[in-house]
């Protein structure tokens, strides 16, 4: 589904990924660890269009497609959904006509008919109550006020409405408490499927008790220096980076 | 000064005396002693010029090179105009053709119980005492040449009186329709809404122009609000690339009434909008809301101010501006405390996105404070769309054009949503929003 091969990426000049290499089958859950500073944003940016960010090198394919050749919106529309770390407080936009928007710009894309008022709401309805998100947020401006929490959950109940097949979250996890770290991953664990995939993007391990991913991988200074089942993250979290930080470090 | 500057303020003065020798006894009446102080006035002023600190950033010299028929004939009908106009069966709907307010053409479908609405010559000589009271009051010592030129002239519009505890459920909605099909043509209504204690009124005044010839409106509406009024009052310009507009709305509030003024400018080759607001009693509030285009070589210009006489009283303001191509635009916002006016809030804001490197914005919040007890603020800001916002956008799908309309749709929305007339709002929606999705 998701092909990356030696993918380099500068910001102001200064390279951050300096030749990611990853494969994403449909169905996988693949979580990206790794210190603050080691480039795991940077690669969700990337993948989801991030102008800022300058690819020099490698490629990037998603379901044959050279992913690096579309616009943010095509990928988004090829099925590609960032949940940010920092959702933007959009005024003056309802979430709900955001939504409607976005829903029908991707229609466009696909060549089908725009979905009317009535059946868009119902759909809707049932993707909010699937992430368990209150019907008032859907009518306030975008994000606008909303706590931690709330836009962490409006991150992913716009997941469930755009129902894309490879999910990247960004760092889902930070500032939430434990209990809305869980509605956020029941959210998500309730769109896996055999066809859909995720890149999960934590500096900790919390998250992963409850998004199980099928494999984990390790980034630092802008390479993935290991990759394992699960249980490498219970390991991160037990001993932290430093050996892993040793160990790249000592290959120079 | 080019030769024709001088032309046009000959001419205008010709014209005034030649209008004053064709009167009999009027020419003493108090009404025209108002009149005559005003050309006087204007004589001694002359057209500004950039010299003019009011005037630094618009000059005026292209608007005053050309020559224009004053109240020019139209043979617009009733049906033209509605097809011009949207329809609003709620509202009480006054016509104005060149400037010329139209009896025959305009409806009023509240009683005249509720409201009094005529022309401003009608009104007059069946109540001289009433009008005079109101006419000229709050604009006479006024500095503006363009407010003198149009008291000189005041002829045309009307005179509208909302007797005390009256609510009028239907807004007022004066259309103006500048002609300009045939020549260039030029118009200065004069309007004075005098509003009764407790008295409840919402006033919109549109703007149009017609044709491709140059339109200059010259427009200076007083409105008066006793104890407890409430008036909503929106102006709304959607003129040509030949329009050429100064306007000045001039109030004074006293005890406990509440002002809120909307002033959209959507289309227009120059307008200088002046809304001066007089806080002259105790717990009074004054909103201020603007919105404006400019796009081509267009240019806005908005002068506020909110004069605190009292104390207990507040102002808010709040003017956003989206400026594309080469347009200009001006924002100067004053706001006086005077000694007296212990306890005053004032607040003001001027936001701004310039979508062109060749567009510019100048604004200057002006405060002068002279009591010690009172809460202000301003701000402005001038920047381009958000680009993280954008790109959140473009994440869920959206393309960069459409992003960009939403999001300058967006930071108008708190500014239209303000407008309380329907037909008004919707009728700015829509066209906001097409200009917005054209570029």
């Amino acid at each position: 589904m998701l092909s990356i091969n030696e993918l380099r990426a500068s910001i102001e000049g200064k390279e951050i990924l300096k030749g990611i290499n990853l494969e994403v089958k449909p169905g996988e859950v693949h979580a990206i660890m790794g210190p603050n500073g080691s480039g795991k944003s940077t690669l969700a940016s990337v993948l989801a269009g991030r102008e800022e960010y300058e690819v020099t090198g490698g490629s990037v394919t998603f379901d044959g497609k050279d992913l690096l050749e579309l616009a943010a919106e095509e990928r988004a529309a090829e099925g590609i959904f960032l949940a940010f770390q920092y959702p933007v407080e959009i005024p003056g936009v309802t979430t709900i006509n955001f939504l409607k928007t976005a829903v029908n710009e991707i229609r466009k894309y696909k060549g089908e008919n725009p979905l009317d008022a009535a059946q868009f709401l119902k759909m809707v309805r049932e993707k909010a109550k699937l992430v368990s998100m209150n019907d008032s947020l859907l009518k306030r401006a975008l994000n606008e006020g909303f706590s931690g929490g709330e836009k962490k959950r409006n991150e992913i109940f716009q997941m469930a409405v755009l129902e894309p097949k490879l999910a990247v979250l960004d760092e889902t996890d930070s500032g939430l408490d434990i209990d809305a770290l869980r509605i956020v991953a029941e959210g998500v664990n309730s769109l896996r499927s055999p066809d859909r995939s995720a890149i999960v993007v934590t500096h900790y391990q919390r998250l992963l008790d409850y998004i199980v991913p099928d494999f984990v991988h390790v980034l630092y200074k802008g390479r993935i220096v290991k990759s394992g089942p699960k249980e490498l993250a219970l390991e991160l979290e037990e001993k932290g980076y430093d050996w892993i930080k040793a160990e790249v470090d000592a290959l120079g | 000064m080019s030769t024709e500057t001088i032309d046009l303020k000959t001419k205008l003065l010709t014209d005034f005396h030649a209008r004053e020798s064709l009167m009999n006894g009027e020419a003493a009446s108090p009404f025209h002693q108002k009149k005559r102080a005003a050309i006087s006035r204007f004589e001694e002023l002359g057209f500004p010029t950039p010299k003019n600190e009011e005037w630094k950033y618009s000059n005026v010299k292209d608007l005053i090179s050309e020559s224009y028929h004053f109240n020019a004939e139209s043979n617009l009908t009733l049906a033209d105009l509605q097809e011009l106009n949207i329809p609003d069966q709620n509202a009480n709907i006054l016509y104005f053709v060149n400037g010329h307010y139209s009896e025959e053409l305009s409806s009023i479908v509240s009683s005249s119980e509720q409201i009094i609405i005529d022309s401003l010559q009608n009104a007059y000589k069946k109540n001289p005492e009433l009008v005079n009271r109101y006419f000229d009051e709050l604009v006479k010592d006024d500095s503006d040449a363009f407010t003198s030129l149009n008291t000189a002239f005041a002829f045309d519009g009307v005179f509208i009186h909302v007797p005390d505890n009256q609510t009028v459920e239907h807004p007022v909605i004066m259309r103006f329709m500048s002609d300009a099909r045939a020549e260039n043509v030029a118009s200065q209504p004069r309007n004075i809404i005098a509003v009764g204690r407790n008295g409840h009124v919402k006033i919109a005044e549109a703007f149009r122009t017609l044709g491709e010839a140059r339109s200059l409106t010259n427009a200076v509406t007083e409105i008066h609000l006793d104890r407890d009024a409430n008036v909503e009052y929106y102006k709304v310009q959607n003129e040509t690339e030949n329009a050429y507009h100064i306007g000045t709305t001039q109030v004074r509030m006293l005890d406990q009434s509440h002002f809120y003024a909307g002033t959209v400018t959507l289309n227009g080759r120059f307008t200088r909008n002046n809304l001066n607001i007089i806080l002259d009693g105790e717990h009074c509030e004054a909103h201020m809301y603007g919105l404006y285009f400019p796009d081509g070589s267009q240019h806005v210009d908005n002068h506020t101010v909110a004069d605190h006489r009292k104390p207990n009283s507040n102002s808010n303001e709040l003017y956003k501006g989206i400026l594309r191509d080469k347009s200009k635009g001006v924002f100067n916002g004053k706001i006086f405390v005077r000694e007296d006016a212990q306890k005053t809030n004032a607040f003001q804001s001027c936001k701004n996105i310039v979508l062109s490197t060749e567009a510019t914005m100048n604004t200057k919040p002006q405060l002068e404070i002279f009591a010690d007890d009172v809460k202000c603020s301003h701000g402005t800001t001038t920047g381009q769309i958000d680009e993280e916002a954008l790109f959140y956008m473009q994440s869920r799908g959206i393309s960069k054009p459409e992003a960009m309309s939403l999001l300058m749709y967006a930071f108008c929305a708190d500014v239209v949503s303000q407008i309380k007339i329907d037909s008004v709002r919707e009728y700015l929606e829509g066209v906001i929003a097409d200009k917005l999705a054209t570029k």
